[in-house]
């Protein structure tokens, strides 16, 4: 992708300014089309694979495995898939890793971009909106196998309460009210969550109820990573509520996993059938 | 054929210089002092919408007085400049020193090569990881930069604030110390500003990733002494929100 000329700092005359948009001052470079990412499909992608979204009394928790697979292969182990979006919302991503990781690291700049040349943070619902255009821009690429799908979920101040949205590749918006999850082991994931899910849920057992939904994802689908408790990788749980985001310590989320096998090995626990 | 009348080059400078001089002395001061957590910028700005002071990036940010719309239209270029560079490369790359050296070059050039020299002086501010690493760059209506240490003003009265400052500034002083010396020196022995007649922000180390904070009018409230009660009475700064 051509950047505009950094060498001067960007003034632009009338009509041609792009505004508070920062995808509007890259397309300003040159005329290739942004965020038009790999032409044909390539062997050897590494695909990120499941994240999972909730609401509970107090906001959203969101929560994604740290797998990356190419093909059969185990590409990465450490990945992640989860990442702050302003301060009161957070984006989560399946799909191709590398347009994916481009695509949220474009929806985190265009945010403080605008709120810098505007002075005023963009609404969440704005949010939600550009992280729409950017997927549909992507299409072309997902119709040649790089797909990207997202996941969005923040705290609306206006409205009080925690919200959470999940897309198609063409870049539809759908607000989902209790909970979402993408991915290859999304259908399992959002098993879990629908079972287990309440609607007076707190932070903490929302948390546990991510944890067990990447759990049994991780169980059924090859291309999502489980606890690694021998490396001390552990799925990256994030909270987003009146005070922000907040990325839960590894040490809390490794606490909740052993506590969940625990409950598992119990000899009346669900494991103890032999299933 | 009409001949037009000769003018000096020195004469043309002058009278553009005395141009630009005249419209940022109409407008109000600022003034921006590095403490102990980072640098606090004080501005005398009656509209609570209009700012004077923003955030360029991480750890730099921008104060601009004279004219409203060519400082913000150079406060938004700096922004793209800075994001721009982010991106290209990474963000430890954007740095104060680049940034203030385009814009003395578009400052210096339409001084020279417009009909018209913007009627403004700016301020780059960049704090470093310790305190002795702060930079503040100011610059002046035709591109002269200066590099100046722990304090800078800004405005037609710069001087005599310049002045005041020097007499009440001490090195780490505390947030709350360095707002009271910022207003007092920006308001001078016969008159006080109000809370409400300031525009403050701040670039704190302590804050993490984006260091640029901007007080509420209860804070900037909070921190300044009330008329009839000593200074000893009022709060501290809270943490940073």
């Amino acid at each position: 992708m051509d950047l505009p000329p950094l060498r001067t700092v960007p003034l632009f005359g009338i009509g041609e300014d792009p505004g508070p948009s920062f995808t509007g001052l890259l397309a300003r470079g040159d005329s290739a089309a942004v965020a038009s990412w790999g032409q044909s499909e390539l062997p050897g992608v590494s695909v990120a694979t499941t994240v999972v979204a909730l609401r509970h009394r107090d906001g959203v928790v969101m929560a994604g495995d740290r797998r990356a697979t190419a093909g059969n292969f185990i590409s990465h182990r450490t990945i992640e898939k989860v990442f702050p979006a302003g301060r009161y919302a957070a984006v989560a991503i399946a799909g191709a890793a590398g347009p994916s990781m481009e695509m949220v690291r474009l929806f985190q700049l265009q945010l403080e971009h605008y709120e810098k040349v505007e002075g005023r943070p963009l609404s969440l619902d704005g949010q939600a909106n550009q992280l729409s255009q950017m997927v549909r821009a992507n299409l072309a690429s997902a119709l040649q196998g790089l797909v990207v799908v997202p996941l969005f979920a923040g705290w609306d101040q206006g409205r009080r309460r925690g919200r959470l949205f999940q897309y198609d590749v063409t870049g539809g918006r759908y607000e989902e009210q209790d909970y979402a999850a993408a991915g290859s082991g999304s259908l399992h994931a959002g098993t879990v969550v629908k079972l287990g899910f309440r609607g007076d849920l707190e932070a903490a057992a929302a948390a546990d109820l991510a944890i067990s939904a990447l759990f049994e994802a991780a169980d059924e689908d090859a291309a999502t990573g489980g606890p690694d408790l021998v490396r001390g990788i552990f799925p990256v749980v994030v909270n987003i509520d009146s005070d922000g985001y907040r990325r839960l310590e590894d040490s809390d989320v490794e606490g909740r996993f052993r506590s969940l096998l625990a409950s598992l090995e119990a000899p009346d626990g669900p494991g103890a059938g032999g299933g | 054929m009409n001949m037009p009348f000769y003018v000096a080059p020195e004469q043309i400078m002058k009278d553009r210089a005395d141009y630009a001089r005249k419209g940022i002395a109409r407008g109000k001061s600022l003034v921006a002092l590095t403490y102990r957590d980072g640098i606090l910028l004080c501005a005398e700005n009656v509209s609570n919408t209009l700012r004077k002071i923003s955030e360029i990036y991480d750890r730099i940010a921008f104060a601009g007085v004279g004219k409203y719309n060519e400082f913000d239209q150079l406060r938004i270029a700096g922004v793209r400049h800075a994001d721009l560079k982010g991106y290209a490369y990474s963000r430890q790359d954007v740095d104060a020193r680049s940034l203030a050296n385009q814009y003395a070059q578009i400052l210096g050039h339409i001084f020279t090569h417009e009909m018209k020299p913007m009627e403004v002086e700016i301020l780059v501010a960049e704090i470093g990881a310790e305190p002795g690493g702060d930079q503040l760059f100011h610059i002046l209506y035709d591109g002269t930069v200066n590099d100046e240490h722990r304090c800078s003003v800004l405005g037609g009265e710069a001087d005599a604030i310049s002045e005041r400052l020097a007499g009440l500034y001490e090195p780490e002083l505390e947030a709350a110390a360095a707002l009271r010396v910022a207003a007092e020196a920006l308001a001078g022995a016969d008159r006080t500003v109000r809370a409400d007649d300031l525009e403050v922000a701040a670039l704190d180390r302590t804050l993490g990733r984006r260091c640029f904070r901007r007080l509420d009018l209860a804070e900037i409230d909070a921190l300044l002494p009330a008329p009839g009660r000593p200074p000893s009475d009022r709060p501290e700064a809270g943490p940073p929100g």
